[in-house]
């Protein structure tokens, strides 16, 4: 098969981004990006999003973080994080960042802190694009979530596209919303290059015997294969709803995952909680996606994308 | 292929059990993995290979022994996972991730006592096997069911030991007696303490380590979602010296022990010396 049958070609304002296959990695779910390099070849991958990183170094929450579900797992960790000037001086040199393109998201309580992270990233050479966790609370207005209220992820999305400078921005979009369209619309307003989603969504679990929250930080974000039925309707929603590009976020196990993300209108996926089932995990998919291609007889995912056919019946009479 | 990530045939799935006690105890063997490179105290990341995305994470178990036998891990069923894991029969493939973490000291010259709480007799079998010089080896085992649960037999063989079944709380503070006075008695002989077992067991061989100077390492269980220090999910809290900024630890440490952050349990230990980090 044609290598450029698997490539995806994401059109941004600053010149397009090439992905040699849709397969990107998920924040959170795969360190820096070097502590999987023992299990596979990172620059077979479409490209990876690191950790989240903060300002200054973040410790993160008291244990117990993470407790598993059925078919997922919820996590509380916090953001524990080296810092920008960690990650910069001890693991980005470490990436091949010449054949790999690296997404280092960021995460921040105030538009003016995600303002100075951006700033400081905008000239680093070698990373593609940054992607803006906006499911964080802003400390200057009594903790909302920026990811919840559309002015406020307009405002933090403005303040790091501004300060970005020709580096691509992409706004991680939360599911704890009552419209998820009305937040893409008002960060593509904001000036965002590309969207994904969807972060995880808020959950809880208990332990029964205990009587205590099976997390210390009480609730989590729920991941994993279980949440893929509504990340699906989510991309579906805001690829229908902006003129910007969707990566998929959420659930994704497998080839045919992929290839229904990029039927509903995504350019690409990240990969995340698979990647706790084993670390070779990610770097198996786009062989799995190719022969899955062949299979279906797709001929190449750019032109496959977006391809979704909705029968044009409306009402049970019409049938 | 990583030298790491391994798919192995089920040789056996033996349960542990009495009349009584029945579908808890497991000693699963699987085929030789040609480790050349493992030490007692690692651990495996295990998965049968027909999971699917149902079940989240792998398992991680304690290496019990490794040999030209086969790979042996004990296991007790503690949840749905371990439920399932307990279901794989003999031609099944398991994916093993490993050996993953930190090991267990040797120091053949000096009288080492073994200290297993219940399911962590395990890395004691094989440490026993490995160690060059059995007859500094003493085991102390504590245990809530009878000895046929374990894997009793398969350590205890030349060794001195001892056993201790504690089955309420009067039985527990008796035991705690006899581990302190154990571990005391290891300070004049220079000796050294290692322990695996449940927490409040580990908290207590630290407490009694520290207050008689005794050198000695507990292995940590904890929930784990990677077993490669990426998620963080399993941390600990590294002990560190307020003048030098260092681990407070005299003992080689990894690199993120003597940083002012969580450390993961599964790429800095399991296994720690005790004066090195806070429970």
């Amino acid at each position: 098969m044609d290598d450029n049958k698997m490539q995806m070609t994401i059109p941004l304002k600053s010149g397009d981004l090439v992905l040699k296959n849709p397969v990107l990695t998920a924040s959170g779910t795969f360190g820096y990006g070097v502590e999987f390099s023992r299990y596979g070849d990172l620059t077979g991958l479409g490209g990876i999003v690191t950790k989240g990183l903060s300002l200054k170094p973040m410790k993160g929450n008291p244990q117990p973080r993470i407790v598993e579900t059925a078919a997922g797992m919820l996590n509380a960790i916090g953001l524990q994080n080296w810092g920008v000037e960690g990650f910069l001086e001890n693991y980005l040199p470490k990436l091949p960042l010449e054949q790999l393109p690296v997404i280092v998201n960021i995460y921040a309580h105030s538009p003016e802190d995600f303002s100075s992270l951006a700033a400081r990233l905008s000239n680093v050479p070698g990373i593609a694009a940054l992607e803006v966790n906006i499911s964080c609370p802003n400390v200057a207005c009594g903790g909302l979530l920026f990811g919840q209220d559309p002015k406020m992820a307009f405002e933090v999305t403005r303040a790091v596209k501004q300060a970005s400078g020709n580096l691509p921005v992409m706004v991680k979009l939360s599911p704890n919303v009552t419209s998820i369209t009305e937040i893409a619309l008002a960060c593509e307003e904001g000036g965002a290059d590309m969207l994904s989603c969807i972060n995880t969504l808020t959950g809880m679990a208990v332990d029964l015997k205990g009587r205590r929250p099976a997390l210390a930080n009480v609730v989590g974000g729920l991941s994993g294969p279980a949440i893929k039925p509504v990340a699906l309707r989510c991309v579906w929603q805001v690829a229908n709803a902006v003129k910007i590009p969707v990566i998929g976020i959420g659930g994704v196990y497998c080839a045919d995952d992929i290839l229904e993300f990029l039927l509903v209108g995504a350019y690409a996926v990240q990969v995340g909680t698979a990647n706790f089932h084993r670390p070779n995990k990610a770097f198996e998919l786009p062989a799995e996606l190719e022969a899955r291609m062949k299979k279906l007889k797709i001929e190449n995912l750019q032109s496959f994308r977006g391809t979704l056919q909705i029968p044009d019946i409306k009402s049970w009479d019409e049938m | 292929m990583s030298d790491r990530i391994h798919t192995l045939k089920v040789l056996d799935m033996v349960p542990h059990e009495t009349a009584t006690i029945k579908n808890r105890f497991y000693e699963l063997r699987l085929e030789p993995p040609g480790w050349s490179n493992w030490s007692p105290g690692q651990f495996a990341m295990l998965r049968p290979a027909a999971w699917g995305g149902e079940q989240t994470w792998s398992k991680p178990i304690s290496i019990c022994s490794v040999n030209d036998k086969g790979l042996v891990f004990f296991f007790q069923v503690s949840g749905h996972g371990t439920r399932r894991l307990a279901q794989v029969r003999p031609g099944d493939d398991m994916i093993v991730v490993g050996p993953l973490g930190s090991k267990f000291a040797v120091y053949p010259d000096r009288p080492t006592l073994m200290l297993a709480g219940g399911m962590g007799l395990a890395p004691f079998v094989g440490y026993s096997e490995a160690h060059p010089n059995p007859g500094n080896l003493k085991l102390l085992f504590g245990h809530r069911l009878p000895l046929e649960c374990y894997l009793y037999p398969a350590c205890a063989c030349k060794l001195g030991e001892r056993t201790c079944r504690h089955e309420n709380m009067n039985d527990e503070e008796s035991f705690m007696a006899v581990l302190e006075e154990n571990i005391a008695a290891l300070a004049p002989v220079n000796g050294l303490a290692l322990a695996c077992g449940p927490g409040h067991f580990l908290r207590k061989v630290q407490e009694f380590s520290l207050k008689h100077g005794v050198d000695a390492q507990v292995s940590l269980e904890s929930r784990m979602a990677c077993g490669i220090g990426a998620c963080l999910g399993c941390v600990v809290k590294p002990l560190l010296d307020e003048a030098t900024g260092k681990n407070r630890s005299s003992k080689p440490q990894p690199k993120s022990m003597h940083q002012d952050m969580p450390a993961p349990v599964c790429a800095c230990g399991p296994v720690f010396w005790v004066d090195s980090f806070k429970f």
